[in-house]
């Protein structure tokens, strides 16, 4: 194994704008919370990969604690997307604008 | 050069899946994408020797989290094509500002890491359960302990916020 540290910061970063791109993109709720999920993980192969290239353990228990927020994160999103449906039998995020007005 | 190929072949599924999620017009199809994308990403960690990470992320990621998102799809019935599509104009503005991003990360980053790291990923035993566990236990026990509170105050918020409400105009 060979490869530079410069391609997982280009796949990383590039994983990191598919997971902007889908948020500006998607309209369905669920889906933009997937979108996060997948910003969040180009960000822990860049943590993985760096701790790897430089021998340090820290980066990985990052990772860890990312995961940990990430599995809240999403129990209490579901959780409020659920509700959302209940109240408006729709997720999207067009219908998500009663505080602006 | 050859032994870079196991590298190019998880990007190159990462990278398609991701695609895959972000398009797909069917959220089933967009939650399946994402499943295969955390599979590539734990072949990464793999490649990287982190076999701890790899196997965490299997379970959390790819077997707890998607599934949960699987169940509320199907929950709420929303297992079929129902979202009508952004404008043109819309959909790339979208892809050019994901785009400028994406040139401003990776310059950015590419001129900060060129000093910091050199050579390949380390062939110790860092990622491994018991070098991981030691440092967690040692010098990350204080977040460690938190993090347990926040996964306490995570269930409570889901099971009020998600409970049905009785009386409602």
């Amino acid at each position: 194994m060979n490869v530079p540290i410069d391609q997982y910061i280009y796949l990383s970063s590039l994983l990191f704008c598919i997971g902007v791109f889908g948020v500006l993109l998607r309209r369905n709720a669920i889906v933009v919370l997937m979108c996060i999920e997948l910003m969040l993980n180009a960000v822990n192969l860049l943590f993985v990969s760096l701790s790897s290239y430089m021998g340090d353990a820290s980066g990985q228990i990052f990772v860890f604690f990312i995961m940990v927020v990430a599995a809240a994160e999403a129990s209490v999103g579901l959780a409020i997307l659920v509700m959302v449906y209940r109240n408006t039998r729709s997720v999207d995020i067009g219908f998500l604008d009663k505080l602006r007005k | 050069m050859m032994d870079n190929i196991p590298f190019l072949i998880f990007s190159f599924i990462t990278i398609l899946t991701a695609l895959g999620t972000v398009t797909a017009r069917n959220p089933v199809y967009s939650v399946l994408f994402l499943v295969l994308t955390f599979f590539a990403l734990s072949g990464h960690y793999i490649l990287l020797n982190a076999q701890f990470i790899a196997v965490v992320n299997l379970i959390v990621y790819a077997g707890a989290i998607m599934v949960l998102f699987l169940f509320v799809l199907m929950l709420l019935n929303l297992n079929k094509d129902s979202e009508a599509p952004r404008p043109w104009l819309w959909q790339i503005s979208a892809a050019l500002s994901a785009g400028m991003l994406l040139v401003v990360l990776a310059g950015s980053m590419r001129e900060a890491s060129l000093y910091l790291v050199k050579g390949g990923p380390e062939a110790g035993e860092i990622g491994l359960v018991k070098n991981l566990g030691k440092a967690l236990f040692t010098e990350f026990v204080v977040p460690f302990e938190i993090s347990s509170i926040l996964f306490l105050a995570a269930m409570v918020g889901a099971v009020m916020i998600g409970k049905k409400e009785k009386q409602q105009a």
